[in-house]
């Protein structure tokens, strides 16, 4: 998954940037400066940070905020960016917003780690047992959850609520940490890989304000179209779904608690249509989707209940009590959005004092929920990595501590994201084989525990 | 205190894998310059793109720090309790000798310690100077000094109160000791300027067949890792010895460990064996007793280092 070489890239926009190769005898690692032409005039003025996190989203912010009480950094001057408004909530509100995240028990450690997990449960927050997944096409089905149903699997959260809860945690880190928000930055400069006297050896920031301030690392949590990543010139593998994903807060006819949130990926058309309709439509088409027969082949049903029938044979007892699909009684109010779907991964997370994180660094296909987690594995990684680089007296934006990083991440990252990207395209046809195949495969999955904990545990951390 | 200066100069640490600069005749003056040559700004680049080029000439020296920043890090901590988290090394006094373009000193001054950098090559000195000018940070706890280490000592003879005598926490002489004529001087001027119960960190190389073979054959010859003519095999020494002119001197040996160097990774890993390259953590004895009177008030060196540290 490293690349070992790297041909000189095409030349970026106003011709600015270009990389510089250097190979070793030693296999030693590539380094990756980037040299660019203009000067900085009056240097002296620019305040330098040892970090500078570029987008406070949620991992921007965690990344703030662990960074903030790593002990091992005190003294070091970090700053947030953020080119939004500073997000406070005093008091939570009752509607149920529509954007949440599936956060895992390892990004919860985090969370807790940094302090702001207590906030988060403090303002709201729903710990879910267990996982229920239908294939539209046959009866196939795969349901997670773990032996002792009283552990956790996962929570449900919005992400107002996280961001609201590392904001309030990191106004209690003020001493370490700064946060400037309606920041945005219109530029960045980069420096050269090795001292050159009269360049300046840190990366500089421009904000729209004309302010330039210096970072010894810069750290990029500025999201999928991330502006770091574009402007350092590392290139990424992305593509389209030709997806949609609605997403809506839904309320349920069963349960007390009954808001619940929904995310439909389906074609740009269809999610379009799906906008247009009024709230009850809209519901009976939720309901339709849930419940209707229509997709399901006799060939299909008759495969998969001979092949359920054998495996209960083989395996009287496994496979959990089915639950049937919910029933849709109707929607949040003016709750409905839609956003494209695509998937993205930078071919490098890092460069001379550039790192990327979360979807900067990866964007994944909302259909597993690990999108979020993916980011605050990267979070829990770096603060961990630059925390040893710090105790040992280094320069944090040196490449070799970066690299590993990079490598620990990628490693864990990219076969998440291919097996999201497997299970997108799997899903994505009614064409008879691959449902056969989809429906068999999913009824052995259901029908082997130890399997199962695998994958939770893969998808835990 | 001992009257002994050395009348001529017959030792320096040479710039650590001297870049052919190795002066071994005359003395180096102080350059504490106000303002810079353009010209001799343009020595210093080109000195610094090799000094400070991870993957150049020095690439090997880069690597080592992962094991004597943490060697020497560790050995203070362990005597010096109770640090600030964020700046292990803060309050401490240390003195880098032979420090070359600064690749150990900036990281020191990095773990919160007051460092001073030592090298009589003055173009050395102006890299380093050159490089730590952007960090004003690091620059306020960092100073360099083109001058040699009996220079030092001998100011502090003369009543200075800054530098000199007795003044320093730790003194770090990293890959210096191999291009020494005289070491006893050396290891006399080292307990002069460092205060009772200080520290002394020396890496260095052993004089075995194998550190012929790969220290000099291979690393200089076959694989390039130092340039050629770095290293005179005749001027490596064993631990043994080392140990023996030290303890000779008022210092007691704390620990030594091995170190290897893997060509293909750029890697350095401890090792058992100290046949190749070493690590030396040696502690002033807090008395500085005459040699002739070190065995006969107390034997055990270890319980004057010992009560050294307690006392501090």
């Amino acid at each position: 998954m490293h690349k070992l070489t790297k041909a000189t890239l095409a030349l970026n926009g106003a011709g600015r940037c270009y990389i510089a190769v250097k190979h070793c005898p030693a296999a030693k690692t590539i380094s990756r400066g980037l040299v660019c032409t203009e000067h900085v005039s009056d240097p002296g003025k620019s305040e330098v940070y040892d970090v500078i996190i570029s987008g406070g989203g949620m991992v921007g912010s965690a990344m703030a905020c662990s960074l903030g009480m790593e002990p091992n950094l005190k003294g070091k001057k970090i700053l947030l960016l953020e080119a939004g408004n500073k997000k406070v909530m005093d008091k939570v509100s009752d509607t149920y917003s529509t954007r949440v995240s599936s956060i895992s028990p390892g990004s919860a450690t985090l969370l807790s780690g940094v302090g702001a997990w207590d906030h988060i449960t403090g303002m709201r927050c729903k710990p879910y047992q267990k996982m229920q997944v239908w294939d539209a096409c046959s009866d196939a089905l795969i349901t997670f959850d773990k032996e002792n149903l009283q552990d956790e699997m996962a929570y449900i959260v919005e992400n107002d609520i996280i961001v609201a809860a590392l904001t309030k945690q990191l106004d209690s880190l003020s001493d370490n940490v700064q946060v400037k928000y309606r920041s945005k930055v219109v530029k960045y400069t980069w420096p050269m890989s090795y001292q050159a006297a009269d360049s300046i050896p840190w990366v500089q920031v421009t904000l729209d304000s004309g302010e330039t301030l210096q970072a010894k690392l810069l750290i990029g949590a500025d999201g999928p179209n991330s502006m770091v990543r574009r402007e350092a010139g590392i290139p990424t593998v992305k593509w389209n779904y030709d997806q949609s994903a609605v997403v809506a807060v839904l309320h349920l006819s069963e349960l007390s608690d009954t808001e619940s949130s929904l995310v439909w990926s389906t074609s740009h058309g269809h999610a379009e249509e799906l906008l247009q309709l009024d709230e009850e439509s809209f519901v009976d088409a939720i309901n339709s989707a849930f419940w209707s027969n229509d997709n399901q082949s006799e060939f299909i049903e008759r495969a998969g209940s001979l092949f359920r029938g054998a495996l209960s044979v083989l395996m009287p007892s496994a496979g959990s009590t089915r639950q049937l699909p919910p029933s849709v009684a109707g929607i949040g109010p003016k709750s409905r959005v839609m956003f494209p779907l695509g998937m993205g991964h930078a071919s490098e997370y890092i460069r001379h004092r550039v790192a990327l994180i979360g979807d900067a660094a990866h964007r994944v296909h909302p259909l597993a929920g690990q999108g979020a987690n993916l980011g605050f594995g990267d979070v829990a990684c770096l603060t961990q990595v630059l925390s040893q680089a710090a105790f040992n007296g280094k320069d944090l934006g040196a490449m070799q501590h970066l690299l590993e990083y990079e490598t620990e991440r990628q490693r864990h990252n990219l076969p998440m994201m291919a097996a999201i990207d497997l299970m997108k395209r799997l899903y994505s046809t009614n064409a008879a084989p691959v449902v056969l195949l989809r429906t068999l495969g999913l009824q052995a999955t259901n029908m082997l525990p130890p399997l199962k904990e695998q994958i939770i545990a893969f998808a835990s951390k | 205190m001992s009257s002994r200066l050395p009348s001529s100069p017959t030792c320096f640490p040479s710039s650590v894998l001297g870049t052919g600069l190795i002066e071994q005749g005359c003395l180096a003056h102080s350059a504490s310059h106000t303002t810079l040559d353009p010209s001799e700004v343009k020595r210093f680049q080109s000195l610094a793109s090799k000094w400070w080029d991870e993957q150049g000439e020095f690439g090997a020296l880069h690597a080592m720090n992962d094991l004597r920043v943490p060697f020497i890090r560790d050995n203070l901590l362990n005597v010096h309790r109770g640090h600030q988290p964020g700046k292990p090394l803060a309050g401490l006094k240390i003195l880098d000798v032979g420090c070359g373009g600064g690749l150990l000193t900036e990281p020191l001054g990095r773990l919160g310690a007051d460092v001073l950098g030592i090298d009589p090559v003055a173009d050395s000195i102006g890299t380093a100077r050159l490089h730590l000018s952007h960090d004003s940070v690091l620059g306020a706890r960092v100073r360099y000094r083109a001058c040699t280490l009996e220079e030092l000592s001998a100011e502090g003879e003369e009543g200075e109160e800054e530098e000199g005598v007795g003044q320093f926490d730790a003194v770090v002489a990293s890959e210096v000791v191999e291009h020494l004529a005289d070491l006893e001087t050396f290891a006399f001027c080292c307990s002069h300027v460092l205060k009772p119960g200080g520290s002394l960190f020396i890496t260095t190389i052993n004089k075995t067949n194998l550190s012929y073979a790969l220290g000099i054959v291979a690393a200089e010859q076959l694989l390039r890792i130092v340039p050629r003519g770095t290293h005179d095999w005749e001027k490596f020494i064993s631990p043994v010895e080392l140990e023996r002119l030290l303890e000779s001197n008022g210092f007691s040996v704390q620990s030594i460990r091995g170190m290897l160097y893997n060509p293909v990774s750029g890697k350095w890993s401890w090792t058992d064996s100290t046949a190749i390259n070493y690590a030396l953590h040696a502690v002033k004895l807090i008395e500085e007793p005459q040699p002739d009177r070190a065995q006969a008030d107390n034997p055990d060196p270890e319980y004057r280092a010992h009560a050294a540290s307690t006392h501090n």
